[in-house]
């Protein structure tokens, strides 16, 4: 293009115009945001969040202090002591989870051989006090108890792939 | 006293005030920040003299133009100031006689004007039109040729400043940006069609792949 | 509260005229804070939505109240003073850049002689009121004792005292056709039976086009906003500026915004008179509803332009205003000269 064509045309805008008219275009798109606490977008049942002990349906916990999962922690966020209880079997007396540590890779769902130790689809929980961060095993218990139905729906989604 | 009177005693005492602080605040800044106020309140003055364009003009050229590029290089500049307060005392002297002197001329040349002639009669007003229109009128028809001259002048001055000032240093690389713009990608990079090539198998393939 | 009323009642019944003007100086202040507090959630939406968002929507319906918090939230922030800045010239600045961009809106006229001055030299006094605010910045820059400050301060009031040149000589062009400085008269010079054809945007293409870019300029927006370029020097000459400074900071930079908006209709846009010829009834009606909607479409634009276009480089600004638009302006001025003086355009009613 010689330079007097390029001068006409850099006069006449005609590059801006378009620029402005892409942009009053994208205006009138849907928008991409969500909501996000009125709207979720879906999540996968592989999703890993937060971590909950499980119990067989009997109401007996599953885990039975093997430590599998302490070894294979690549934060080291997990914490087990063990002891015979009374009835003989081997069982945690402390199953600590530093969140704060956490890294959330699934490892030690993956080395779990009675499928005790899982990570929950739960992503909106906060702490307010130092020491909070570090979940005990009452605690992870009682996660469990609570999305047992979800867990295992989850569980039973994706057996097929395990 | 009318409120006009007041307010031109107001503006006038600020006038003053602030130019003698241009001459005696210690920080350059400060000083150029002063001459600014000095600026403004004499256009304030002539405002109330009804000389608007006059006044609008002082603010717009002097206070909006050339006020700006002179903080910009007061500002750059960074002074040392104490070997620039040492000469003051000595050239207080010098500097209080040519302002007497100026005084004096000054009065001279108003109160004789004012003792000889009484005041003529307001010639924007006695023509019946604003001050702005008025002095345009002036200025484009009885003092066409000189306010030519003087554009002239003011052109060539403009003209003189930058080549004085322009030099063309070799072995700097600066960007044009008109050649930029104008610049299309088949002018910097080219795209060669090639086809796809086999490389040739060696004889004997020395390694299996496992 | 009953003293406060009381001492209300005594200040105006003992200074009627000093609370007349008062009042009279309020009455175009607080429209204007409130409308720019409007514009910037405008701003803010369509921003949004050109980036296919939506802009804030939790504070109020729409989120309109959002500016407000804001505000709210800049003034009660603590204003911290850098080390071994000049104090007051440091609070200074920002009342400095404030006052010109509020005394500007005094010669505005919304319909005919319908402004707080309707002065002569109307048009000379906003030049000079928009030149002065150029102080607020420089001062800023030097006061803040920072480089980024300087550096920032430097650029705006480079680039603003460059666009003023171009944006004079458009404004020049508007004075030949319309023959006044006075902005009432600039309108009514364009009223004429064609309706929109008989404004000056046809005759003064050009102009109209290098007056709104080099307002868009002066104003330091987008695309021209390298005194505040983020990503070389953090925020330009308001870096060390928090809390209510900035927030004034603010206002001045939005009311300027508005302040052009408003003008560009006045010179080319005929102002209050309606785009449509009068026998169409109400809507070729002239009034201040026309203005507003005009001003309303550039102040729109200036957001518009914001959203789309990269910031230019600060060679390429000053080349844009020193080598195209002065010579374009220069010669458009010799041909509107010509048309006045051969009588092409025909101004007034």
């Amino acid at each position: 293009m010689n330079r007097v064509t390029s001068y006409l045309k850099s006069l006449m805008l005609l590059e801006l115009l378009a620029g402005l008219g892409l942009t009053f275009k994208y205006l009138w798109r849907p928008k991409y945001t969500v909501r996000y606490p009125m709207e979720h977008i879906p999540k996968s049942n592989r999703f890993r969040g937060l971590h909950a002990l499980r119990r067989y349906p009997n109401g007996e916990e599953r885990c039975i202090a093997c430590k599998l999962c302490e070894a294979v922690c690549p934060a080291l966020a997990i914490t087990i002591d063990s002891a015979p209880r009374e009835d003989g079997t081997r069982r945690t007396t402390r199953y600590d989870i530093d969140l704060f540590k956490c890294i959330f890779c699934g490892f030690c769902e993956e080395s779990c051989p009675v499928d005790s130790i899982v990570e929950t689809s739960i992503h909106e929980y906060h702490f307010e006090k130092r020491g909070e961060n570090i979940v005990t095993k009452p605690q992870l218990l009682a996660i469990g108890d609570r999305f047992e139905k979800e867990i295992a729906a989850a569980r039973a989604q994706d057996a097929a792939f395990r | 006293m009318s409120f006009q009177l007041i307010c031109f005693y107001a503006f006038a005492a600020v006038t003053v005030g602030a130019a003698l602080a241009v001459i005696s605040v210690r920080s350059p800044v400060h000083a150029a920040l002063c001459l600014v106020l000095t600026f403004f309140s004499t256009a304030c003055t002539w405002l109330l003299a009804d000389a608007e364009f006059l006044a609008i003009a002082l603010v717009l050229v002097y206070v909006g133009a050339v006020m700006v590029l002179f903080l910009f290089v007061v500002m750059m500049l960074d002074l040392d100031l104490d070997p620039l307060r040492e000469g003051f005392v000595r050239a207080l002297p010098v500097g209080l006689v040519v302002a007497v002197v100026m005084l004096v001329e000054m009065l001279g040349l108003i109160g004789v004007r004012t003792m000889q002639l009484p005041a003529p009669p307001e010639p924007a007003a006695a023509a019946g039109m604003s001050n702005t229109s008025w002095l345009a009128n002036a200025l484009f028809s009885q003092f066409l040729l000189p306010f030519e001259v003087a554009a002239l002048i003011l052109t060539v001055a403009i003209v003189a400043a930058i080549p004085l000032t322009l030099r063309h240093r070799v072995g700097v690389r600066t960007q044009d940006p008109g050649r930029q713009v104008r610049v299309k990608a088949r002018d910097r990079v080219r795209i060669v069609k090639m086809a796809a090539e086999k490389p040739a198998m060696p004889a004997d393939a020395g390694e299996t792949t496992p | 509260m009953d003293s406060i009323t009381a001492a209300f009642h005594w200040f105006v019944s003992t200074f009627p005229t000093l609370s007349m003007a008062l009042g009279l100086l309020l009455l175009p202040l607080v429209p204007l804070i409130i409308g720019v507090a409007m514009y910037v959630w405008w701003e803010r939406k369509v921003i949004g939505w050109m980036h296919v968002r939506m802009g804030p929507n939790k504070v109020g319906p729409f989120g309109l109240a959002q500016t407000f918090a804001d505000v709210f939230k800049l003034l009660l922030k603590e204003v911290v003073y850098p080390a071994n800045s000049n104090k007051a010239l440091f609070l200074l600045a920002p009342l400095w850049a404030l006052i010109p961009s509020f005394a500007a809106w005094a010669v505005i006229p919304i319909g005919p002689n319908v402004a707080w001055s309707n002065a002569n030299a109307g048009l000379l006094f906003l030049l000079a009121m928009t030149s002065m605010g150029v102080y607020g910045i420089i001062i800023a820059g030097w006061a803040s004792n920072s480089r980024y400050a300087m550096l920032g301060a430097m650029r705006s009031a480079a680039q603003v005292v460059s666009y003023e040149i171009a944006m004079g000589f458009s404004l020049v062009s508007v004075l030949i056709l319309a023959g006044s400085l006075n902005l009432s008269d600039i309108v009514q010079a364009q009223a004429g039976g064609k309706g929109l054809f008989d404004w000056f945007w046809l005759p003064l293409l050009p102009m109209f086009v290098i007056y709104f870019v080099s307002g868009v300029a002066e104003t330091n927006r987008a695309p021209f906003d390298v005194a505040e370029g983020e990503s070389e020097i953090v925020a330009g000459f308001h870096v060390e500026y928090s809390g209510a400074p900035f927030a004034v900071f603010f206002l001045t930079e939005y009311a300027n915004m508005i302040l052009v908006s408003f003008l560009a209709p006045i010179l080319f846009l005929g102002g209050w008179l309606s785009p449509f010829p009068a026998s169409w009834g109400l809507l070729g009606e002239p009034g201040w509803w026309w203005l507003c909607a005009k001003a309303f479409f550039f102040a729109t634009a200036y957001v518009w332009f914001r959203a789309s276009f990269p910031r230019y480089r600060y060679d390429q600004i000053m080349r844009l205003g020193w080598k195209v638009f002065i010579p374009i302006t220069i010669v458009w001025v010799f041909v509107a000269g010509c048309m006045k003086y051969f009588g092409w355009v025909t101004t007034g009613a």
